[in-house]
């Protein structure tokens, strides 16, 4: 129980301190991970929203598979872009490997499953509750896509909420592709890795406490968000 | 309408994002593909600032174990290469991937275990004999398990002890597949014996019941070696810039800075560069 009680020591000192390094690497974290869930939802929200809606052969194996993929593991996902992002891969004159671009592209790949499964799933709840609407008012599958994802907004959020929540704790996927190269690539949870393998245990948990803090803040303002959305739509 | 404009708005953050997080710097860089041990021990950042201050040349290093920087480096995934596993290395240059090696510094090996050392080894001089007592004591043993330079040597000293690893492998003999520090925390956890470098071990800030049992044994040398990977089989690789960073560190400013990196009064490497 010593290591917790100096963990929290160690980052309220990182935090009280207003540490330079600390704020490069929690700013380089936001940016990659937002960056990434919003990439992802600009491909999965079409994606899972158009799967709820269509009708097409071989659907259910579409959706179990997807389904399947929110368990991306996060390692094989950054060797799979690190093969391709290499030098001798197929980008590899793109020279984008070890740069926040990079972890960018594993992250949103880690994260699309996530947010198109879970935007199926809400959107197909609620096309249930609309199918009659929909066919009185004659709204074809495109415009029943956009309604039905205006509508579930507010659901959405929190399937984007799982996406990011996902993205800023996994360290497999950005630590290959990255490659944890210091005031570059280097963000929270490498730096944990990092900070673990030299044994400085106390500080390696103090950054994971105010990593924690971070997503709870990052939940709170979407909540709150939310509910200033909520208030103006419904009023 | 209004959802459109939202998601133009959202698209257009996102590129934002995108643009501010992976803005290309202007400042010239070179990625060297390096160990662990260079940076878990913190020499490499005792080092760079002075190179950087020197030459304006951002050094961006990547330090995994050195099976995956040499096959990072075969990729062309990074300009300079400095690890520790001489015949891997010779092995890269004869294949063409380099241009060529030079010793750079080195340390020593060292066998450490728990302080109450059940297998009897502590002063020893021998390192393979001390396996062997090892071995025969049935006493835990943490391995790198991961085709590092570390563990390509630990592997070459069982080699010496004549003790069949293949049949002790999960049971006294583990191989934790890991760095070096991750290696030794598991170490410290399982009170188990292990081989580190002594870099990474003074450096170490969870040591544990741990304690430093053989060292010693010339068969414990540890030289470190730094390559420029080959433009002619790589041409993305920046030469001038990869070999500017090598002059330096094999220059008499270079190899003192190696010389003056401490760790609680104890010099972490000596530089051995040849004189040129």
């Amino acid at each position: 129980m010593q290591d917790f009680a100096e963990a929290f020591g160690e980052a309220f000192r990182l935090v009280a301190s207003l540490d330079g390094n600390l704020a490069e690497i929690v700013v380089l974290s936001l940016q990659v991970s937002l960056a990434a869930v919003v990439a992802a939802a600009i491909v999965g929200l079409p994606l899972g929203a158009a799967l709820a809606v269509a009708r097409f052969p071989g659907r259910g194996a579409v959706i179990v598979v997807l389904n399947a993929l929110m368990g991306l593991p996060p390692v094989v996902v950054g060797l799979s872009v690190y093969l391709i992002l290499s030098r001798a891969g197929p980008l590899g004159v793109l020279d984008l490997l070890y740069t926040p671009t990079a972890m960018i592209i594993a992250q949103t790949v880690l994260v699309t499953p996530i947010i198109a499964a879970l935007a199926r799933q809400t959107v197909a709840d609620l096309k249930v509750e609309y199918e009659d609407q929909l066919r009185v008012f004659g709204i074809g599958p495109w415009g029943a896509v956009t309604t039905l994802l205006w509508d579930a907004r507010f659901s959405l959020a929190t399937a984007m909420l799982a996406g990011f929540g996902r993205a800023i704790a996994e360290v497999g996927a950005v630590i290959i592709v990255g490659g944890n190269i210091n005031h570059v690539t280097r963000v929270m949870t490498t730096t944990i890795a990092l900070e673990t393998s030299k044994g400085n245990l106390a500080l390696a948990l103090g950054l994971g406490i105010i990593l924690v803090t971070i997503a709870i803040a990052v939940n709170v303002a979407v909540a709150s968000m939310r509910g200033t959305a909520v208030r103006s739509a419904y009023g | 309408m209004r959802a459109f404009h939202r998601i133009g708005r959202i698209i257009g953050g996102a590129l934002l994002l995108v643009a501010l997080a992976g803005g290309a710097s202007a400042q010239d860089y070179i990625v060297v593909q390096s160990t662990t041990s260079t940076q878990n021990s913190g020499l490499l950042e005792h080092l760079l600032p002075t190179f950087q201050a020197r030459t304006g040349t951002q050094v961006r290093v990547v330090a995994v174990g050195t099976g995956q920087a040499i096959k990072n480096a075969q990729n062309c995934d990074g300009d300079v290469l400095l690890v520790h596993a001489k015949p891997a290395e010779e092995r890269f240059v004869a294949e063409g991937y380099g241009v060529k090696r030079f010793d750079l510094m080195y340390n020593d090996f060292v066998i450490v275990g728990p302080k109450a050392d059940a297998a009897g080894v502590s002063g020893m001089k021998d390192a393979p004999a001390a396996l062997k007592r090892i071995a025969e004591a049935n006493a835990a043993f943490a391995s790198r398990g991961d085709d590092s330079g570390t563990h390509k040597k630990e592997l070459s000293l069982w080699q010496g002890s004549g003790v069949d690893l293949a049949a002790a492998s999960g049971s006294w003999y583990r191989e934790t597949g890991s760095g070096m520090g991750a290696t030794l925390n598991t170490a410290a956890a399982m009170n188990a014996y292990t081989m580190t470098d002594r870099a990474t071990w003074i450096a170490h800030q969870n040591k544990g019941e741990l304690d430093v049992l053989v060292e010693g044994d010339e068969r414990l040398f540890n030289q470190y070696g730094v390559i420029l990977v080959s433009a002619e089989t790589c041409p993305s690789v920046k030469s001038d810039l990869g070999q500017a960073f090598i002059d330096w560190l094999l220059s008499a400013e270079g190899q003192a800075a190696i010389a003056a990196y401490k760790v609680d009064g104890q010099q972490l490497f000596f530089p051995n560069a040849e004189p040129r």
